[in-house]
């Protein structure tokens, strides 16, 4: 009984060794599809994996699904919209374009413009810094009694 | 001055960010169900498999459903919450029983106690497909008309049970 509990759950954490998807369509086109499909659905179990790449007993079973659900006849859509009708968008390893995830698929431009802008700000008021400074009154009497030392040294 | 408080300030947010992410669960994903009516099955009962059920039965009616399986670890944890709370007849409860061999199921309701009004058997997990199912043990709550309300990942604790669901379905059933 304990031994069951540790192999089922050893089995529901992913722990198992991980594998290829066992194809069990026989066409090649068909079997293409059903793997193109997997490829694209996070398996929720396993969450860094696709339902293709896990051994989680729920990734096999929803790849079955996807293999009946071809056998049916149905679209790839149609078996996506399968999977997010009851797994939600957290399913697609691609999250489509939409209000929620704006800031997923644009903050990272928007990072990288920030960072940006605050570089060349930095840029231009060094330059600015660096090449208009005009020297005060004081500065310019020093600048002179140092010339002066320094010619009257070389007179000696 | 200036130069320190821009990156401490940064760096406050970030941390601010950071702290809210970790304190996240990655585990509890949204369902897309709250809101919308209970997949519709028809299953054997677990006890009587000549007998079926279907959420259509209780139309009318606040009831949860809490998927379980004998082989789920964490469902040991959560069964005295159900107990107690089967024993206040708050809430009917139902069983999804999930992927389990119907001896093992039995003999674990023998062990723990039945906590269930009655359970189904889903043997293929199709039904729990269905359902959004991806990690026993879950609990929906469904109204009256037969929608999911809630959706409890995971154990039932009686915090979730005191705060969260007890209120809902009192709620639901005035």
């Amino acid at each position: 009984m304990r031994l069951l509990a540790l192999t089922a759950m050893l089995l529901f954490a992913c722990a198992a060794a991980a594998g290829d998807a066992v194809p069990t369509i026989t066409d090649p086109v068909t079997n293409k599809r059903a793997v193109h499909l997997a490829e694209q659905l996070r398996c929720l179990v396993c969450q860094n994996q696709s339902i293709a790449d896990s051994n989680a007993e729920l990734a096999v079973d929803l790849r079955r699904q996807i293999n009946e659900q071809i056998a049916q006849g149905r679209s790839d859509g149609e078996i996506v919209d399968f999977m997010v009708q009851r797994y939600g968008e957290f399913v697609l390893y691609r999250p489509p374009l939409n209000a929620v995830t704006l800031l997923l698929w644009f903050g990272p431009v928007l990072l990288f413009a920030a960072g940006l802008a605050v570089l060349i700000y930095n840029l231009r008021r060094r330059r600015a810094q660096r090449d208009e400074q005009p020297l005060t009154a004081d500065q310019h009497k020093q600048a002179e009694r140092l010339l002066a030392a320094g010619s009257e040294r070389e007179h000696r | 001055m200036n130069r320190f408080l821009v990156p401490l300030a940064v760096f406050i947010v970030m941390v601010a960010f950071l702290a809210v992410g970790l304190g996240l669960n990655p585990r509890e994903v949204p369902s897309p169900l709250i809101n919308k009516p209970a997949p519709a099955f028809r299953l054997p009962q677990l006890h009587l498999p000549d007998k079926t059920f279907s959420q259509q039965d209780m139309k009318g009616k606040v009831w949860l459903l809490n998927v379980w399986a004998s082989w789920c670890v964490s469902c040991r944890q959560e069964h005295p919450v159900l107990m107690e709370l089967a024993k206040s007849n708050a809430v009917p409860i139902y069983g999804l029983n999930y992927k389990d061999p119907r001896d093992d199921a039995l003999a674990w309701l023998k062990q723990f106690g039945d906590p269930y009004v009655l359970s189904i058997a889903d043997r293929d997990g199709r039904v729990g497909i269905d359902y959004g199912v991806y990690g026993v043990p879950e609990t929906f709550v469904i109204d009256k008309e037969g929608a999911i309300r809630y959706k409890q990942i995971g154990p039932v604790t009686p915090e979730a049970l005191r705060d969260k669901i007890l209120p809902l379905v009192k709620a639901l059933q005035s």
